[in-house]
C-alpha cells in the first residue's frame, strides 16, 4: 500500500493490521506523554479544499502524536475558478518537501488523481461523494471493539446514500470484514445503479427502516443535508424524519446493545433524535476517539517504513 | 498540375486510376502517366470522397492555446477530411455574420480543408434570443448549420422558432440533446452503476432521449430539418427509428468515441475520458453501431474537442469536456465497422462524406468518384495497423482518448481540390 | 503494508546450522543467576518491575520473575515493551506493526525498571527502550538484563546483568530460541553465509 485512496485498495489482512496498530495507538491516547517518535522528521500536510474541522483536527493530532511536522493548508474554493489547475496547486505544495499529503476535496476522485501527480504518499480524507476511507476504518474499528468480529453481523446504513462518501467507504469496509449490510434510503437518495451494484457486491437495499431496524446488530445513520430538499430529493425535514430518522420510537425497536454510529456532524432531530444520539448504545464519541488512533495507525504504516516501490 | 492516383480501389469496389487536373477528376480508368506532374501509388488503397466532419471544435477565436483554425485544419487533413464544420462555441461566439466570416476566412487562409462555420442558434448561446441566423446564412460564410452545441436548446419555444426560421434558407438545427433539468449542474458522466459507485454526478440517458423525442415532434410540426448531434443512447435510436419511419426530416450523427469507448473507462477518474455526451455502457455502444450500419444514424462526426493540458488537469468534475477525434476517426470507424464486417467502404463514404455533405448543404464535397467531380479525395490503407501515440498528433492539444490503442486502417493521403494536403500519412 | 517479518537484528536461526553455545540447562542456570543478581543489587524485590523487550525479552522477563518469586516468595511486576516506534532504523525496513506494550496498572513511576532482552549487540534496541520507558513515566532507576552479550556496541550502553558473554564476529549470527516461542531453549552462533 503506497497510498490510502479507497477501501478497495486494502486487503482484509491490511485492515486487520491497521486495527491492531490502532489498538496500540489507542493506549497512547491515555498516556501522560501522548507522543511517539515514529514519524520524527517527516512532514505531513493536511490539504483541505473543503472545510472539515473534525477530520482535519483528527489527522492533525494523529500526525503530531507520531512526532511528524503537521501543516494545515486550507485551499478552499475551487482551484479551477482561480485559474490554477489542481495539478499545479498540489505540485506547488509538494515542491516544499512533503512526505505525506492528507487531502480533502469536494470532487470525487481528486485524491486518486493527485496521487498520480505527486511523489508524496496520499491519504484520502474525503473526496466528494466517493470515499472517506479513514472514516470507514474507524467506524469498523469501533464496531469491532463493541461487537467483536463483524463476520455475519447485520449492519444497517441509513440516510442520504447518493451523496455520501462515508456510505461508499463503509459499505466496502464492512462487507470485506464479513458483515451483512443493508442500506436504507428513500428511492431518491439511493445511488444510481444500486440494484446491479447490490447484486454484484452482496448487500441488501430497503426503503423500510422499521423492517430493517429490529434485526440490526448495528446502525449507521448518515447526515442528511437540508439543502437536498431544494434538489427535490424529499419533500420536507418532517417527512424525512418520519420515514428515515432514528427517532425515539425507533430507538425502542433497536436491540439494546446495538451500537449507533454517526460520522457527524449530526442533525439532531432530523436523521437522529437526541435520545438516540445520547443513548448508552450510541458509539458517536467512541468513533471520534477511535478516529485519532486509526489515523495514527494509517500514517504510521504509510510513512514510518522505508519507501516502497509503488 | 496533373495528379494521377494509380490503382486505387474506388470505395473498395472497382480498381481504377484517377486523373486529377485543375481540382477536378478528369478521368477514371487507365491513366496516361506521361502527362502527370505527380503520381500517387494507390495499390491496395481505398479511394473515398474527401471526408466531411459535421462537428468540430477549432477553438479559434478565443482559445488559440488549445487549437487554432490552422492546427485544427492540419489535424483534419491528416484525418482524411476535406471539409469541417466548426462549432459556434468560441469566444466570441459565432452568432453574427461577421464572426462567421472571420472563421470562414481564416479557414480559407489555412487552405487545408474547407472550414464552414456553424452558427449559434441563440445569441451568445444563451438559449433565449435567436442569433442572426439569416444574416449568417447570407454572409460570405453561407452558414447552413446552426447549433448551440455544448448546450442544449432547452426552451421548446425557442427550438420551435429556430426550426421554423431556418427553413427559408434550407438551414438545419443541430441539437445537443440533453435536458439540463434532468441532471445537476456538475453532471460529468453517464448516470449508472459506475457513477453510483464512483460518486460522480451523472446524466441519465433519458436526459438525451426526452429532448430527441420532443425535437422530432417539433420537426414534424414545423416541417423543418432537425439534426441530432452526437447521439449516444439506445433510447434515442428508438425514437429516431420511429421518426424516420414517419417521414420526419431528422438526421443524426454518432461520434467515433461513442462507437468504441465505454463508461467503464472512467473508473480511474481520468479526465481524458470526460466528454459530453458522456461515454455510455456497452449496450448503448452496440445499439449505436447497429444504427449506423442500418442507416438510422446518418453520419459519423468527430466532436473533435481539443483542450489545453491545464484545463484537463483538474478534479474530474471540474475538468473540461471533450476529446480529440479528427485524426483517428477514420481508423476507429474502419476498426469498429469495416473490419468487423458491419459496413463496407461505400458505407464509410456515405456516412463520413456524402451524407454529412448533404446535411450541411455543401456543394463541392461528398461527390461521387466520377469524371467532373471536385477532386476532394481520401486514400485509405485498409490493413494498416496503427498504435495511436498522442505525441504524434498535429493538434495543439493532447487530450487523446485513443492513446496507446491499436486500430486497423489509416489515412494515407488527402487531396483538397486536386492538391495533396497529406501524403503517406503526413502533411504534404 | 507490513508483512509479518522477522527482525533482521534477531533472526530466527536455522537449527542445523552453526554450533550450540548454551543448551536448555545453561539457559536455565543463566536466568537463575540473573534473578539472584537482580535481587542482590536491588536488596530485595521491592519496587521491582521487569519489562521484557519484544519479542524474546518478554518470556525471559516472565521466567526471571518466576525465579524471583520462588526465591523471595514475592511477586514482582512484569510487563512488555515494544520499541518499534522508537527504533532509529524504522526508515530502512518495511513498516512493522508494533506489538503490545503492557505495563502493570501500578505504572512505572518510582519503580526500579529492569529491561530484559535476549541479546545485547549494538545497543540500539536498548537506546530505543530507554526512550520508550521515559515516555511512559519516570522510574527511580532503569537497569538492563540480557541473556547474551555478544559485544560490538555502537552506543555507550552496558548491561547490568549478563547471562553469558559471547565473543562473536560482527558478521556472525547469534540466535536465541525459547520454548515459549520456538519450542525449545537454545542459543546458537553461526557463521556468515546464512540468508541475509
Amino acid at each position: 500500500m503506497k497510498h490510502l485512496l479507497s477501501i478497495d485498495d486494502l486487503s482484509v489482512d491490511e485492515i486487520t493490521t491497521i486495527f491492531e496498530t490502532a489498538a496500540e495507538m489507542h493506549d497512547v491516547q491515555h498516556r501522560e506523554v501522548k507522543k511517539l517518535p515514529a514519524l520524527r522528521g517527516r512532514t505531513v500536510i493536511n490539504m483541505f479544499f473543503e472545510d472539515s474541522t473534525r477530520t482535519r483536527s483528527s489527522f492533525e493530532i494523529a500526525g503530531k502524536w507520531l512526532s511528524a511536522d503537521v501543516i494545515n493548508i486550507s485551499a478552499k474554493g475551487s482551484s479551477a475558478s482561480k485559474g490554477e489547475s489542481l495539478r499545479d496547486t498540489v505540485l506547488t505544495v509538494c515542491a516544499m518537501g512533503v512526505d505525506g499529503l492528507v487531502i480533502r476535496h469536494p470532487a470525487s476522485g481528486a485524491a486518486r488523481q493527485v496521487s498520480q501527480w505527486v511523489d508524496a504518499i496520499v491519504v484520502n480524507a474525503g473526496d466528494g461523494m466517493h470515499e472517506h476511507p479513514t472514516q470507514a476504518l474507524l467506524d469498523a474499528y469501533t464496531l469491532q471493539r463493541r461487537l467483536g468480529s463483524l463476520e455475519g453481523r447485520r449492519v444497517a446504513i441509513v440516510g442520504d446514500l447518493t451523496h455520501s462518501r462515508v456510505f461508499r467507504s463503509n459499505l466496502q469496509c464492512l462487507t470485506k470484514l464479513g458483515a451483512d449490510v443493508t442500506v436504507v434510503a428513500p428511492p431518491t437518495l439511493m445511488p444510481s445503479g444500486i440494484e446491479p451494484w447490490s447484486r454484484a457486491a452482496g448487500f441488501a437495499t430497503s426503503y423500510d427502516l422499521d423492517e430493517v431496524l429490529p434485526k440490526a446488530d448495528a446502525v449507521m445513520m448518515l447526515r442528511v443535508q437540508r439543502e437536498r430538499m431544494a434538489g427535490g430529493y424529499f419533500p420536507s425535514a418532517r417527512e424525512y424524519t418520519v420515514g428515515y430518522g432514528l427517532t425515539k420510537e425507533r430507538l425502542a425497536q433497536l436491540q439494546p446493545d446495538a451500537p449507533i454510529c454517526h460520522p457527524g456532524p449530526m442533525n439532531r432531530g432530523l436523521e437522529i433524535a437526541a435520545d438516540a444520539a445520547d443513548a448508552a448504545q450510541s458509539a458517536v464519541l467512541d468513533q471520534v476517539s477511535a478516529g485519532v488512533a486509526v489515523r495514527m495507525s494509517v500514517l504510521y504504516h504509510l510513512l514510518a517504513g522505508e519507501e516502497t516501490a509503488s | 498540375m496533373t495528379v494521377v492516383i494509380r490503382g486505387a480501389s474506388l470505395l473498395g469496389e472497382t480498381t481504377a486510376d484517377l486523373t486529377v487536373e485543375d481540382g477536378v477528376i478528369r478521368d477514371v480508368g487507365t491513366a496516361d502517366l506521361g502527362g502527370a506532374t505527380q503520381v500517387i501509388d494507390a495499390d491496395g488503397l481505398i479511394a473515398l470522397p474527401g471526408l466531411v466532419d459535421l462537428h468540430t471544435h477549432l477553438r479559434e477565436p478565443g482559445r488559440e492555446d488549445a487549437e487554432t483554425i490552422l492546427s485544427g485544419s492540419m489535424a483534419a487533413a491528416v484525418g482524411g477530411y476535406t471539409a469541417v464544420l466548426a462549432m459556434a462555441n468560441t469566444s466570441p461566439v459565432t452568432d453574427t455574420a461577421e464572426n462567421a466570416e472571420r472563421v470562414h476566412d481564416l479557414g480559407r487562409r489555412a487552405g487545408l480543408v474547407d472550414v464552414h462555420p456553424v452558427g449559434a442558434v441563440t445569441r451568445d448561446l444563451g438559449g433565449q434570443e435567436l442569433a442572426e441566423l439569416g444574416l449568417m446564412a447570407r454572409s460570405r460564410a453561407r452558414v447552413r448549420v446552426f447549433s448551440d452545441d455544448g448546450r442544449c436548446v432547452d426552451d421548446a419555444r425557442v427550438m420551435r422558432r429556430a426550426l421554423e426560421y431556418v427553413r427559408t434558407f434550407g438551414g438545419v438545427i443541430s441539437q445537443h440533446a440533453q435536458d439540463p433539468h434532468l441532471a445537476g449542474p456538475t453532471a460529468c458522466c453517464h448516470e449508472g452503476e459506475l457513477s453510483g459507485r464512483l460518486g460522480l454526478p451523472g446524466w441519465p440517458g433519458i436526459a438525451e432521449e426526452v429532448v430527441v423525442a420532443r425535437d422530432v415532434m417539433l420537426a414534424r410540426h414545423t416541417g423543418s430539418r432537425l439534426h441530432v448531434a452526437h447521439v449516444s443512447t439506445a433510447g434515442s435510436i428508438e425514437v429516431l427509428r420511429w421518426a424516420k419511419a414517419q417521414g420526419i426530416a431528422v438526421t443524426a450523427e454518432v461520434t467515433p468515441h461513442h462507437l468504441l469507448l465505454t463508461t467503464d473507462l472512467l473508473s480511474g477518474y481520468d479526465p481524458t475520458f470526460k466528454v459530453n455526451p458522456p461515454l455510455r455502457p456497452a449496450e448503448d455502444v452496440e445499439a449505436l453501431r447497429a444504427a449506423l450500419a442500418d442507416g438510422t444514424i446518418d453520419a459519423v462526426a468527430t466532436d473533435h474537442a481539443p483542450h489545453a493540458r491545464h484545463d484537463k488537469e483538474h478534479a474530474f468534475v471540474d475538468a473540461a469536456f471533450g476529446m480529440l477525434g479528427l485524426e483517428t476517426a477514420l481508423s476507429v470507424v474502419s476498426t469498429v465497422m469495416v473490419r468487423e464486417g458491419r459496413m463496407g467502404w461505400s458505407d464509410v463514404a456515405r456516412t463520413m462524406s456524402t451524407t454529412p455533405s448533404r446535411i450541411a448543404g455543401l456543394e463541392d464535397q461528398g461527390q461521387a468518384l466520377s469524371v467532373g467531380s471536385p477532386a476532394n479525395l481520401t486514400l485509405v490503407d485498409p490493413t494498416a495497423e496503427v498504435t495511436v501515440d498522442r505525441a504524434d498528433s498535429v493538434s495543439l492539444s493532447r487530450n487523446n482518448p485513443w492513446h496507446g490503442r491499436r486500430l486497423t486502417g489509416s489515412v494515407h493521403a488527402t487531396l483538397l481540390r486536386g492538391v495533396p494536403t497529406v501524403l503517406e500519412g503526413k502533411l504534404a | 503494508m507490513p508483512a509479518a517479518q522477522a527482525d533482521p537484528a534477531r533472526p530466527d536461526p536455522t537449527p542445523d546450522e552453526g554450533r550450540t553455545v548454551l543448551d536448555a540447562r545453561d539457559v536455565s542456570r543463566a536466568l537463575t543467576r540473573i534473578a539472584h543478581e537482580i535481587l542482590e543489587r536491588n536488596k530485595g524485590a521491592d519496587d521491582l518491575l521487569l519489562l521484557g523487550v519484544h519479542t524474546r525479552g518478554v518470556p525471559l522477563a516472565r521466567r526471571i520473575a518466576e525465579r524471583i518469586h520462588s526465591v523471595e516468595g514475592h511477586r514482582v511486576g512484569v510487563g512488555s515493551l515494544d520499541v518499534t516506534m522508537y527504533r532509529d532504523d524504522l526508515r530502512s525496513h518495511p513498516t512493522r506493526g508494533p506489538q503490545r506494550t503492557d505495563i502493570p496498572a501500578t505504572g512505572i513511576d518510582g519503580k526500579v525498571v529492569v529491561l530484559v532482552d535476549d541479546v545485547l549487540f549494538s545497543g540500539r534496541t536498548v537506546r530505543a527502550a530507554l526512550d520508550a520507558v521515559s515516555d511512559l513515566g519516570r522510574p527511580a532507576a532503569v537497569r538492563l538484563a540480557v541473556l547474551v552479550d555478544r559485544g560490538h556496541r555502537e552506543l555507550p550502553i552496558r548491561a547490568d546483568h549478563v547471562g553469558k558473554n559471547l565473543p562473536s564476529a560482527r558478521t556472525e549470527r547469534v540466535g536465541v530460541l525459547l520454548e515459549e516461542i520456538d519450542g525449545y531453549d537454545e542459543v546458537r552462533i553461526s557463521g556468515v553465509g546464512g540468508p541475509a
